[in-house]
């Protein structure tokens, strides 16, 4: 069942060539995973918790084994391995056994023949539960007037971060409280898989839709009490990611229920389901104060920052560090005192989404930069050039920067870039392009214009000394290279480039993409920005090896010196030029096999001080909003989008503008539109009917600038491209719509009432 | 309506006795014991294998399960596949043959309108339905026209490319073909 097996031809480092999996993909016929089906297959669904917090007293399965068509139903007392998983702490249950502290926690899960035997399976279950008073505000975690609710108690993780002189200061003083609501990663191919058990339950194949399979792997091994080698993963078609496919979600029930009924099982989240059924983005509360100079250079930064990880601890560790220790933003700055807290609630567990705590910390760093223009009485964007910093700088907790660091090129290049020449509130009259559209009645007279500038830096792959590798395979035969990897393909394009390297690097033509699997080890997780480094990374590095061995092989076949041979196109030639044979030929009859692993430099941790070199590299990323508010209505309309982005180099051009058009969208939705909304633990909106994502027409122009800058420490020169967009834009159209209303809006997302009260 | 089968448990027992004949992509199918309440998706996608269209909010909202039904472009997951008997269905698979993309599929792939691919048959058969009613749409009709299409990925920008970029091609074609007659 290869997902990817398409031969494509053409295409080396540089070339926007077309995806290996387009042709399917527009025809309808690319398996995504909740496309693969098995004869005598079961479906599987999921009973969850209708309670934030509250104790089980009893579960009685029974009344659902009384419906004809029910196969299995399974509960904790079933899982018969580790009875907890989790990406960093294995903290979160299989199935909820004493306790439920999320409204949509697992309790149950029920195989049976048809979807509707298996939803009303669950409405028969009987659950009896104590409801406990739930903790749903983040402070009340903090400040110990909530019993803990969970054995390892309310505080996920506090880190400081102290650098510098913590009395300096400067002429100009601003503080602000910033609130980021918890986003949902919407990818629209619904969480899906397919388990096949091995006859007498010694293993189990899984097809699932995920970011990371061999991480996978190790979870649900441990909670099915197997060893990892009888868990097969292949990678279903993955319908988007962007952080919620890291934790796993309906692995372990899958594998659960198809183990238990010895026949295939197949799982598919409902959208509402899938609310509640992954991690989000974290909601936070992040206060700062900025000290500076009267001209505007910065001094000295304070800040607290509150990120409400939810009920379970996911990766909420991690994203809390990567908001602290980018406290600053893409500015020098030596003096600093930063308290960050990842705390526990009974509101959803919350962890990866594209920005990974970033986009928190610098929807607050950029409203703060803006105020202090404000309160200097300089420009935005000159305040963000004088402070912009640069290769061999040090952020606060000491690391220096080693990576190509283009921001004031970034922050240049985008403020150069041409302004819309939409009129404000629309052309022609046409009321679709006022802010709101035809179906409100925005007074264009009343429409204001506001410009928002922003600027970000990013880290890019694993931090926190965490040993993070890519694994890749190259086969040689016959002028046709094979790529094994186990790297998930979400959308992202790692197909495409994985293709363009083995052509550039071999020669060849022909790249054939082997089934992505755990048949080869881990590539680490498709998050961080981190594929094109990492799995780049290492098929750049098995190619090479190949190519040693073929140059080798030529050098002994035809008597030249294999140092003396380079690929030129489609042939191996010698630093003279004399020499010159082409790959097919040099290879035929021989078969070369290699498989690395790469590694990025190693991190270190921080320490009780925030000190140390935790990251490992770093991108950045300035963008430009045009808004038009209707500020009768609170109603806003993002006109255009400019942007300049540190990428290193453009590996596939059109692959880099896709992700930027992608993560701009993303950020948009963030400003202006998506929010999950909470009250009490219960989530308020779980539909695509009321939670709002961008559409057609919510999306502006974007204007985009490519700096190419080759970074010497990436293995490609190319630097992850992923995340940056989605982290600077969404600050730049709340700056846009703050310039146009001329108000403080301190929140993401912006509301009507925001803009009118 | 057929009556529930009789169990112990008759009330939740699910009645998969239905049986009628939908007509798809110039084909007749039989569909044979479903349940009532299956949608139209459902029913594509489970009893005919034809798993193109994609099922991503089952609330009408994004458009991936975009088809044809008697002419009009709708979400699949809102019909009842019972209540489609007797009117002639389209579906992604059955507009172009397999590895002979229409210029529309070609033109996605060629501009990079494609990432995850989730919202893709949808948006095909929306951009299809678009170009026959409008040769050479607007920037402002394609996004209006394909508005009830949801994408994740790709922040729409490539999508607006490739449909201005076939119309273009019909409109250059169909211009020779007026100079050529």
């Amino acid at each position: 069942m290869s997902i990817v097996d398409e031969r494509v031809r053409g295409g080396r480092l540089g070339d926007s060539i077309t995806r290996p999996d387009g042709t399917p993909k527009v025809q309808g016929g690319f398996a995504f995973a909740g496309d693969l089906n098995a004869e005598h297959c079961l479906w599987g669904a999921t009973l969850r918790s209708p309670h934030p917090y509250a104790r089980i007293v009893s579960i009685d399965v029974t009344p659902a084994y009384a419906i004809s068509g029910v196969e299995a139903i399974v509960t904790a007392v079933d899982v018969p391995g580790q009875l907890t998983y989790g990406l960093i702490r294995q903290d979160q249950p299989v199935f909820a056994s004493e306790y439920v502290r999320y409204v949509g926690e697992p309790v149950a899960a029920v195989a049976a023949d048809h979807p509707e035997t298996c939803r009303r399976a669950l409405e028969a279950i009987v659950v009896e539960y104590e409801v406990l008073e739930p903790l749903t505000d983040p402070e009340r975690a903090l400040d110990g007037s909530h019993p803990p609710i969970h054995p390892d108690g309310n505080l996920i993780r506090h880190q400081r971060i102290i650098c510098g002189d913590q009395s300096a200061t400067g002429e100009v003083v601003v503080e602000g409280t910033y609130e980021i609501g918890m986003q949902d990663q919407a990818f629209l191919g619904l969480e899906a898989a397919l388990a096949l058990p091995d006859p007498g339950g010694a293993g189990v194949d899984l097809y699932v839709a995920t970011q990371w399979l061999h991480e996978d792997r190790k979870q649900i091994a441990a909670c099915l009490g197997l060893p990892p080698e009888k868990v097969r993963l292949t990678l279903g078609g993955v319908g988007g990611a962007f952080g919620a496919r890291e934790d796993i979600s309906l692995q372990v029930h899958t594998c659960l229920l198809a183990l238990r009924t010895s026949r295939p099982v197949r799982i598919q989240y409902s959208r509402e389901e899938s609310f509640l059924g992954h991690v989000h983005r974290h909601p936070a509360k992040i206060w700062m104060r900025h000290h500076a100079m009267a001209d505007g250079r910065l001094v000295r930064i304070e800040s607290r920052m509150v990120f409400d990880g939810g009920a379970y601890a996911s990766t909420s560790s991690a994203v809390l560090i990567n908001a602290v220790t980018h406290t600053q933003g893409p500015y020098r700055c030596a003096n600093a005192l930063v308290d960050g807290y990842a705390v526990r609630t009974n509101n959803l567990p919350c962890g990866a989404m594209r920005g990974f705590g970033v986009v928190q910390a610098c929807f607050a760093h950029e409203g703060q930069m803006d105020k202090l223009a404000a309160a200097c009485g300089i420009d935005p964007v000159e305040i963000r050039l004088l402070n912009a910093m640069e290769t061999g700088d040090a952020l606060i907790t000491g690391q220096v920067i080693e990576n190509v660091a283009p921001v004031a090129r970034c922050i240049r290049e985008t403020a150069a870039l041409p302004l819309p020449e939409e009129p404000v509130g629309g052309r022609d009259g046409d009321p679709m392009r006022l802010p709101g559209g035809a179906g409100r009645t925005a007074d264009t007279a009343h429409i204001r214009r506001g410009i928002g500038f922003a600027v970000s830096i990013k880290n890019l792959m694993y931090s926190e000394g965490f040993d993070d590798y890519s694994t890749a395979r190259c086969r040689l035969a016959d002028g046709v290279a094979t790529l094994k990897f186990a790297t998930a393909e979400v959308g992202q394009g790692f197909v495409t480039i994985a293709g363009q390297i083995a052509r550039s690097v071999l020669g060849v033509d022909d790249v054939l993409l082997d089934s992505i699997d755990t048949g080869v080890g881990s590539s680490g997780s498709t998050s961080a920005s981190r594929q094109t480094w990492m799995s780049g990374g290492a098929v750049n590095a098995a190619c090479l090896k190949v190519r040693g061995l073929m140059f080798d092989r030529v050098a002994q076949m035809y008597g030249v010196s294999a140092e003396s041979l380079s690929i030129d196109g489609g042939d191996i030639v010698d630093a003279s030029g004399a020499f010159r044979v082409s790959v097919v030929d040099a290879t035929r009859g021989a078969s070369f096999d290699e498989t690395v692993e790469y590694r990025h430099a190693p991190t270190e941790d921080l320490d009780e001080n925030g000190q140390g070199n935790c990251h490992t590299a770093f991108a950045f990323v300035a963008h430009r909003a045009v808004v038009d508010v209707d500020p009768d209505l609170g109603l806003v309309k993002v006109i255009q989008i400019a942007t300049a982005q540190d990428v290193g180099r453009a590996l596939n051009p059109l692959s880099v503008i896709g992700q930027i058009e992608g993560g701009i969208a993303q950020g948009l939705g963030l400003a202006v539109m998506e929010e999950i909304i909470m009250t009490e633990g219960r989530v308020r909106n779980p539909s695509f009917t009321d939670y709002l994502l961008p559409t057609f027409l919510d999306m502006p122009d974007v204007v985009a600038t490519l700096i190419e800058e080759r970074d010497p420490i990436a293995p490609l020169g190319a630097k992850g491209v992923g995340e940056p967009p989605t982290i600077s834009s969404t600050p730049a159209i709340v700056a846009a719509i703050r310039d146009a209303i001329g108000k403080p809006i301190d929140r993401v997302p912006v509301r009507p009432t925001d803009i009118i009260f | 309506m057929s009556s529930r089968t009789e169990s112990s448990n008759a009330s939740a027992d699910v009645g998969l006795n239905e049986q009628y004949t939908l007509h798809v992509n110039g084909e007749f199918h039989d569909v044979m014991d479903a349940w009532v309440g299956e949608s139209l998706l459902y029913v594509l996608r489970e009893r005919l294998g034809l798993t193109g269209s994609k099922g991503a909010c089952e609330q009408g909202e994004c458009g991936s399960c975009s088809v044809m039904v008697d002419g009009q472009l709708v979400c699949s997951c809102l019909v009842m596949a019972a209540s489609a008997v007797g009117q002639p269905i389209v579906t992604i698979e059955g507009i172009a043959p397999v590895g002979v993309p229409t210029d529309v599929q070609q033109a996605f792939v060629d501009a990079g309108a494609v990432q995850c691919g989730f919202c893709t048959p949808g948006l095909i058969m929306a951009a299809h339905a678009l170009l026959e009613r409008t040769q050479e749409p607007s920037e402002f009709e394609i996004r209006e026209e394909l508005s009830g299409n949801v994408c994740r990925c790709t922040g729409y920008g490539r999508i607006i490319e490739a449909v201005q970029r076939v119309s273009i091609q019909r409109t250059a074609t169909s211009a020779s073909r007026e100079a050529d007659s």
